[in-house]
């Protein structure tokens, strides 16, 4: 497969590599998930039920209240968080929990990202460039 | 990355001791994220840190913070908290875990070492110090953020807890966002052809307002509000505003200070959205019930008012609440005490009512003190409550105060 590589504004954190959990829904942690069985729990979430766990999310938009300014780095003491944060829009609140908790965020694609992967895609977050490489396929 | 002035330098580099060097990085690393050309003074911070939100690793790093020496570790602008996650006078009756009570007293006396005021409320323009228009500040609560921006024309991001902390020890914030005036210019109208009736409708028209905002940074600009709107009838829409959409500021034009007229606000050919009766009846059946059960009535999120807390008080006085339900209230400590005074809390608490103080009930570890007291379904007049607990393995239903404190006599859900 030759490199499939995505450009963002440059972000925050460090370089990882995981899993892709993708859905073109909006993303809150106080709003939409289960911070003690580590899932979805907004019924009408695109991702509920699913295990959000050392993933890379992949959302929309960043929405609602400013608890996840914290609740991310709650989240990483407990290993319980998201392995990293891939938006079309963050929020002032995502890029400060990103910051406070050291989990890497990438947002501002130049395409709707949630259009381009799907959940079980192998990925490279690299903040610093702005870049998100697909690594490979869920369906490969 | 932001370009920082002396003093700036000093702090970032350590000379001003761990706790701000720490809060330069924070911000820092955030407005680079955004662009930031420099830093902004702030006159004041307002820091949501309750427990739910901080658990174990955030209260001990308030701790970390609060163990360093006076000097060092003091919040240089005046700064308040946001509510907190239990009512010390009523967390055994609502059956919170002693384990919650415990971090709050721990959160509490760090807050404090650092200077910071306990004030434990979402209306803080209603109750502490309302800002002013073009002050820059860093508030850390989204309806407080949505109603000094939009209401009182001041200027401030979404301060998350770490970020408004940030902010307090160094007094400054990153200049992005809407502290610019290019940010604050209106993208989408919205003509209102049904003016809202109660406050649940004044929430309901910002759910849907907020649910067709794309992104943080667009400006809903809203229009046929022809009389003055309520500071409460405000602070709903604000807060339903900000919680389905992420949005910090709107106009209302003939209304707001930024927006005496549409051209104030809006270049001509940006998009038109109307709102009538047919969306908000849309709206409020999503969040009507599918039969009567009801477990528990919530007047909270934001906190009442005064004036809000003296109309409660009206419904209920001389009425019991059904033995099946429990119905709470939540205010600030300021205006629990003006309540307790003016006779409105013994109406409350007369009928068989709690009224709450300090605290928010979707900030009290709602998920868990539902299950410890069997709560799924909910009621409440509150557009942004409704929206967030049904995250919380909570069943929904809006209605208005008064609809909402029948159903609690009557021990189910009446129309």
């Amino acid at each position: 497969m030759s490199r499939l590589q995505f450009n963002a504004h440059p972000g925050i954190g460090h370089t990882v590599e995981g899993i892709a959990l993708a859905a073109s829904d909006n993303f809150s942690a106080r709003y939409d998930l289960d911070r003690i069985r580590g899932v979805f729990s907004r019924p009408t979430h695109a991702l509920y039920t699913q295990s959000y766990v050392d993933r890379v999310l992949v959302l929309n938009a960043a929405k609602g209240g400013v608890a996840t300014a914290w609740m991310l780095r709650e989240m990483s003491a407990r290993k319980i968080a998201p392995l990293a944060l891939v938006l079309n829009f963050a929020n002032p609140i995502m890029a400060q929990g990103a910051a406070f908790a050291g989990i890497p965020l990438l947002d501002r694609f130049e395409t709707d990202i949630t259009r381009e992967l799907t959940s079980g895609d192998l990925v490279r977050i690299e903040p610093h460039q702005g870049t998100l490489v697909v690594l490979s396929r869920a369906s490969q | 990355m932001p370009k920082l002035d002396d003093e700036e330098q000093e702090m970032l580099a350590g000379a001003a001791g761990a706790a701000r060097q720490w809060a330069m990085q924070q911000l820092v690393e955030v407005g680079r994220f955004f662009d930031a050309a420099d830093l902004v003074k702030v006159s004041q911070s307002h820091i949501m840190a309750d427990t739910e939100a901080l658990g174990e690793e955030g209260v001990a790093f308030l701790e970390r913070l609060a163990s360093g020496s006076a000097a060092q570790r003091r919040v240089r602008i005046p700064t308040i908290t946001d509510p907190r996650g239990a009512d010390f006078a009523a967390y055994k009756r609502i059956r919170q875990d002693e384990s919650f009570v415990l971090l709050e007293q721990r959160t509490i006396t760090a807050l404090r070492a650092l200077g910071v005021m306990m004030t434990d409320t979402c209306i803080n323009y209603q109750t502490i110090m309302p800002p002013v228009k073009g002050e820059h500040l860093a508030f850390g609560d989204t309806g407080s953020c949505v109603y000094a921006n939009s209401v009182l024309g001041a200027r401030t991001n979404f301060e998350g807890g770490p970020s408004s902390l940030a902010a307090a020890l160094t007094g400054r914030v990153p200049r992005y966002g809407f502290h610019l005036d290019s940010v604050r210019r209106g993208s989408t109208r919205f003509v209102v052809e049904r003016r809202p009736v109660d406050l649940s409708d004044w929430g309901a028209l910002g759910a849907i307002v907020g649910q067709q905002m794309r992104s943080y940074f667009e400006v809903p600009v809203i229009e046929g509000v022809s009389e003055a709107p309520t500071s409460d009838e405000l602070k709903h829409f604000g807060a339903a505003l900000a919680s389905y959409g992420s949005t910090p500021l709107f106009h209302m034009v003939g209304v707001t200070p930024e927006a005496d007229r549409l051209a104030d606000v809006i270049d001509p050919g940006s998009p038109i959205r109307r709102i009538g009766a047919t969306e908000l009846a849309a709206y409020r059946k999503r969040y009507s019930a599918p039969d009567d059960t009801l477990h528990v009535v919530v007047f909270a999120a934001p906190q009442l008012s005064l004036i809000e807390l003296q109309q409660l008080g009206g419904l209920l006085d001389g009425r019991r609440v059904h033995p099946a339900v429990t119905l709470i209230a939540t205010t600030s400590p300021e205006l629990k005490s003006a309540a307790d005074r003016m006779g409105i809390t013994e109406q409350i608490t007369g009928a068989g009512g709690l009224l709450l103080e300090g605290v928010c009930f979707y900030q009290m570890h709602a998920r868990e003190i539902g299950a410890a007291n069997g709560w799924r379904r909910l009621m409440s007049n509150s557009a942004k409550l409704i929206n967030i607990l049904g995250g919380y393995d909570y069943e929904t239903v809006l209605g208005t105060m008064a609809t909402c404190v029948d159903s609690a006599v009557a021990g189910r859900i009446v129309a």
